[in-house]
């Protein structure tokens, strides 16, 4: 029978649950409002590497073992990685996973990279393909700089629409066989690409913000539900000024968001931070979802929860040739299993 | 093709800009007065006093660029020009540290790919095209000179 729902989503017939999260960040994400959520919050972003790019890797390879060790398996029974990040060909993904001798799919969806692999980790496991999964997504901010903007020592001023990229990796273990009760995957709305032609690379909130509305209230036609539903609908990393904008369009089309926030904008203190619109970056979403919120179900205080990571499809090729920014948000449900 | 908010590009490209913080013109430019004077006054300072040193006008100048240049290298390479240039914004950039600056720091930045394919390729990547055009604009004016002056 047809998981399908609506025009975009899928129902989880099987029970996937998320047996353990891990969240390790960087110096500046530790000293923001959740720094209490994560396992770790590194003192410099460099660990000792050569590389920004190694040190990305670094964080892959100690957040994945981290998050398998948290859920009781060993290494060999997790049946799969799905990852990925930012830089070019995924290199601090695949250099990270390198020494961990398991099956892997390496998967770009910008930004949204996370919710893209929790989401195909999900369906691989309610399909009965694996009994294990691992989801997980990096980003570091002096690698992505130096790849998407300046070098880091380059004398610039950010505009007050840019945002900043969250350093660290959030990871996940999706598993059939849950020894327990954990929050659950319940519901996957697959995002489309939408453009409505911003084309200002600083300011990739409202780039996405309309992929975001499109991909809610797919997800709302699709399963029925109004935004009341759920505890909390957070997407990825629209920041200040994306984020308000997404709930413009959604209210014009009668759905009213009270319950809304963003993960760039819980990330970070906007006011002593210096981190101008907010966080962005694969793992803005990935260590707020891993660290915060996995918390958040897990101790009852949030029990239905929509997590949406955006992501802004450009690259440096595409905006210098003066390409506008397609923008992607994949929904994800997850739902704590409520006594009847 | 209508996405789902049925919202055209038009309409959204106007909500963009009207939730769109704007930068602080008026304090940026004040900050970036201050600093950019500051580092003009020092700059007069120096050329005064290899003056009186060298006795020789030319080279006062093309010392006080050179001293410039080396200070706002060595301050990349510790790290804080950035920070500087983040407060001062082209009161940092416009004068001869910030051409500085912009070859240092894809120099630092870039080491860790060799000294060949990174620092020697990527040195010149945000300061190329200032030397292209600088020069290109140079050449130009001078053979208008030259005709102008026939």
């Amino acid at each position: 029978m047809l998981k399908k729902t609506g025009a975009q989503t899928v129902l989880m017939r099987e029970p996937v649950s998320i047996i353990s999260a891990a969240a390790i960040t960087g110096p500046q994400e530790g000293q923001g409002p959740l720094s209490r959520y994560f396992d770790r919050s590194t003192e410099d972003m460099q660990l000792g590497c050569k590389s920004w790019e190694q040190a990305e890797s670094r964080y892959v390879e100690d957040c994945i073992k981290l998050a398998i060790q948290k859920s009781g398996l060993l290494d060999t029974e997790i049946d799969c990685i799905l990852a990925g990040d930012l830089l070019n060909q995924s290199i601090g993904t695949t250099f990270g996973v390198r020494e961990l001798n398991r099956p892997f799919m390496g998967l770009f969806g910008a930004c949204s990279t996370f919710g893209l692999a929790m989401a195909l980790g999900a369906m691989l496991v309610d399909g009965g393909f694996y009994q294990h999964v691992v989801a997980s997504a990096s980003s570091h901010f002096c690698a992505a700089e130096k790849q998407f903007r300046f070098p880091m020592e380059f004398g610039s001023q950010r505009p007050p629409t840019s945002t900043w990229t969250v350093t660290g990796n959030g990871a996940v273990v999706l598993s059939r066989e849950a020894k327990g009760r954990f929050p659950r995957v319940t519901a996957y709305t697959a995002g489309k690409i939408v453009d409505l032609g911003v084309n200002d690379a600083s300011n990739m909130g409202a780039a996405m913000a309309p992929s975001a509305a499109d991909t809610l209230i797919a997800h709302f036609k699709d399963t029925g539900r109004a935004p009341e539903y759920y505890d909390l609908i957070i997407t990825g990393d629209l920041g200040h000024v994306g984020g308000e904008l997404a709930v413009s369009i959604v209210r014009e089309q009668g759905y009213c968001l009270k319950n809304y926030s963003d993960c760039g904008i819980e990330i970070f203190n906007r006011e002593t931070q210096d981190t101008h619109a907010g966080g962005s970056g694969c793992a803005c979403s990935a260590v707020t979802f891993s660290g915060y919120l996995y918390n958040c179900l897990t101790e009852k205080r949030m029990n239905k929860i929509l997590f949406m990571p955006t992501g802004a499809l450009l690259s440096t090729t595409s905006s210098q040739q003066g390409e506008t920014i397609p923008g992607i948000c994949h929904a994800i449900a997850i739902e704590n299993e409520v006594d009847s | 093709m209508m996405n789902n908010s049925n919202l055209s590009k038009d309409r959204f490209l106007k909500m963009v800009d009207k939730a769109s913080p704007n930068s602080h013109i008026f304090t940026n430019c004040l900050k970036a007065f201050v600093v950019g004077g500051l580092i003009c006054v020092f700059g007069q300072l120096l050329s005064v006093w290899y003056l009186s040193l060298t006795g020789d006008k030319d080279m006062a100048g093309t010392l006080t660029s050179v001293s410039i240049i080396l200070i706002a290298a060595l301050i990349t390479g510790i790290g804080k020009f950035d920070n500087l240039a983040k407060f001062a914004g082209a009161g940092a950039v416009v004068p001869i540290s910030g051409f500085a600056n912009s070859v240092a720091a894809p120099a630092v930045e870039f080491k860790k790919e060799g000294f060949i394919f990174g620092v020697g390729a990527k040195m010149f990547v945000i300061a190329g095209p200032v030397l292209v055009y600088g020069l290109a604009a140079s050449v130009l004016t001078g053979i208008i000179y030259y005709f102008a002056k026939l």
